[in-house]
């Protein structure tokens, strides 16, 4: 009896010792680097975002490294593919949580990350994300931040602009049937109706839907002054092609994808004349996003849309967090991210001075682009909504 | 008015994109009996394949010919020797799941080999718009239709007039017949493959357009393309452009007078009642057949 006893207990230590060994070894590769996750729209519908924020990310990454890395620890990033499938992203923000991670980055779809931002909740880990949807910072999730505009905040820009410089009266709305399109639809159409503009036209159409022109028809039926499309990129650039074809010569707008790299790309002339509110866009007149730009190209070969902006940024957002922290601790990295003031002029790598305010929204500057011969041309400089409420000069007209 | 028109015609244009994928269904089966689910992957591939040769800077036609002779070895001659024949003596079971997971390999192979995004694909023809009748069309959708309509009939009348069309069918109808009456089998049917092959690049080059170049572009269209296919009957190839044109006339005035919403509901609809009151398809010919 003794001798079982003792053996169990020799088990026990054997355990133990074998626990505080990995716990040993863990803490130690947790001090040489700061683990984060990146989770992603590699491929499927959401590719063109995906590839975009990770190369940005990475970029950032490289950079800070290069530089000592943040309050002396260097980043290590693992980069995973959501498929645009928020079952899988759901899945890849538990895998994050169980590795231990000091913080995640996306998913960019606004239906993964509504899913997968409840696991990072529970853990307690601060989310960055690209995803727009306005219930993303709605819901009262102290733990996400956002790395462009919600909807709350870039619909009544876009809504200003039709009001006012535009003078649309009515407005066909055609968007595109998911978490995205129907928080985009919803504010749009609450923004137009705060300005005394009629929604004419309330158009859904599905992801992946390749022929456009019972939608078109619909809109041109409506005999709206404007038209504003907000669907993901492949579906802008069809949606504007129909468009086209089919000789609508009223002005149509957009909020960032309508005027993407990918969608002029795609497009092709029909992109042209085009006009959308940009949070971010490589051809800001910005001397620190054109050198973003330059380096960019040349690590990949390819002009990056604002998604690219997006993870970039991001992981600035976060060291400057860190640093206005002062240690590497969760907590304390949540609390002083709301809040958060940073100039570009101190830290050169968020490219533009902005603010978070303590829901987790970003706030600062952007852009009126128009798309001629095949490219962004920068229309207008908007200022920061919160700086912005007795500046809009275009909505008094 | 107009805007029915210019509905229906718009759905006649997408219809006969899925004609043309759906008569890849219909001749595999009416002259190996192989029922081919990776038929959009077909289409998909020759498109990445002539952006591939494009790279290497040749012109639109010369890559599609290139194109035509590459796929006509890897999805003609490679497929039936690898995946066909050995499956095929096993009933038909076999290769339609082989078929399935061929489709989900090619997907997943150029997803993660090339790339996920969807890309630009030049155009055959010109950009250029028509007004007729109050309706605005493309040169390409035009050029689409009639190239699509003549491949449809060029296919049926070369199954039908031509000594070794007949031939093909034969083999179809009665293997152990052919080989009796001294037709050579194995190489009529490897004349289907690589016509099959031929066929869906040619599909590529003019759906590819508009469609995008992605890794995932057959899968809709191969559904679709399968729908058109019982619909219109899938022992005959004029049914298959039947088929395919009520398919996208259907699907574009749903979307425009019932709700965008349902719009992919409508082939399975028009399936369903195909199957329920004419299970041979609207052209098809009922054929006994040992099971």
């Amino acid at each position: 009896m003794t001798h079982r006893i003792n053996r169990r207990a020799n088990l026990l230590t054997l355990g133990l010792a074998a626990l505080s060994l990995s716990a040993f070894s863990l803490t130690a590769a947790a001090e040489a680097t700061l683990k984060i996750a990146s989770i992603q729209e590699l491929s499927g519908g959401g590719a063109t975002v995906g590839n975009n924020f990770k190369n940005g990310m990475d970029l950032a990454i490289a950079e800070i490294n290069a530089a000592g890395g943040i309050l002396g620890r260097k980043i290590e990033v693992t980069h995973s593919d959501s498929q645009s499938n928020p079952g899988v992203a759901k899945g890849l923000a538990q895998k994050a949580v169980d590795d231990n991670v000091f913080a995640v980055f996306g998913p960019g779809y606004s239906g993964s990350m509504m899913v997968s931002m409840a696991e990072t909740r529970r853990a307690e880990i601060p989310n960055f994300t690209g995803a727009e949807a306005n219930a993303i910072t709605a819901q009262g999730n102290p733990y996400v931040f956002r790395t462009s505009f919600g909807q709350a905040t870039s619909m009544p820009k876009v809504a200003r602009y039709i009001a006012g410089k535009l003078g649309a009266k009515s407005v066909a709305v055609i968007f595109v049937n998911n978490d995205f399109g129907k928080g985009g639809r919803d504010m749009i159409t609450k923004a137009l109706g705060d300005l005394g503009v009629k929604v004419v036209a309330d158009i859904s159409t599905d992801a992946g839907q390749v022929d456009f022109s019972a939608p078109v028809q619909k809109a041109k039926q409506s005999n709206a002054d404007a038209i504003f499309v907000y669907t993901n990129e492949e579906e802008a650039a069809r949606a504007l092609r129909e468009l086209r074809k089919q000789g609508v010569n009223k002005p149509i707008v957009g909020e960032t994808v309508l005027t993407g790299q990918k969608v002029i790309e795609l497009a092709g002339e029909a992109a042209n004349g085009a006009v959308a509110h940009v949070g971010l866009t490589v051809d800001a007149p910005n001397p620190l996003v054109g050198k973003f730009k330059d380096n960019f190209v040349k690590a990949y070969k390819y002009v990056p849309d604002h998604n690219g902006i997006k993870g970039y940024t991001s992981v600035y957002i976060m060291k400057a967090g860190i640093e206005k922290a002062g240690k590497l601790d969760r907590a304390a990295l949540v609390k002083a991210l709301h809040g958060l003031k940073v100039s570009a002029a101190k830290e050169p790598g968020v490219l533009l001075d902005l603010s978070i305010d303590d829901k987790g929204d970003i706030d600062r500057e952007s852009f009126l682009v128009e798309v001629k011969a095949g490219h962004q041309v920068v229309k207008e400089v908007l200022p920061a909504l919160s700086a912005a409420a007795p500046a809009a000069p275009v909505a008094k007209k | 008015m107009t805007d029915f028109l210019q509905l229906l015609f718009s759905g006649v244009a997408t219809g006969s994109i899925y004609a043309l994928a759906a008569l890849g269904f219909t001749l595999l089966w009416q002259a190996s009996g192989t029922i081919n689910f990776a038929q959009g992957e077909f289409v998909m591939l020759p498109a990445f394949l002539m952006l591939g040769f494009a790279a290497f800077g040749l012109p639109l036609l010369p890559a599609f010919l290139a194109t035509c002779l590459v796929a006509s070895v890897l999805l003609g001659w490679a497929f039936k020797r690898g995946i066909a024949d050995p499956l095929l003596r096993h009933g038909l079971m076999p290769i339609v799941v082989a078929t399935i997971g061929l489709s989900i390999a090619m997907r997943n192979g150029v997803r993660s080999g090339y790339s996920a995004e969807a890309h630009p694909f030049p155009s055959l023809f010109p950009d250029q718009l028509l007004q007729i009748a109050g309706v605005t069309v493309t040169v390409g959708e035009i050029g689409t239709l009639v190239l699509a309509l003549a491949l449809v009939l060029g296919t049926q009348a070369f199954l039908a007039r031509t000594v070794t069309g007949r031939a093909m069918q034969a083999v179809a109808q009665n293997t152990d017949s052919a080989t009796v009456l001294g037709i050579n089998v194995p190489r009529m049917i490897l004349y289907t493959f690589v016509i099959n092959a031929v066929l869906a690049s040619a599909t590529a080059l003019l759906v590819t357009p508009t469609y995008l170049a992605k890794f995932d572009m057959g899968e809709s269209l191969g559904n679709k393309a399968f729908f058109a296919a019982i619909i219109g009957g899938f022992n005959n190839s004029r049914g298959a452009l039947l088929g395919g044109v009520i398919v996208g006339v259907c699907e574009n005035l749903a979307a425009a007078y019932v709700s965008p919403v349902y719009k992919d509901a409508v082939a399975l609809v028009i399936f369903m009642l195909v199957i329920l009151f004419k299970p041979q398809g609207l052209l098809g010919r009922r054929v006994e057949r040992k099971v």
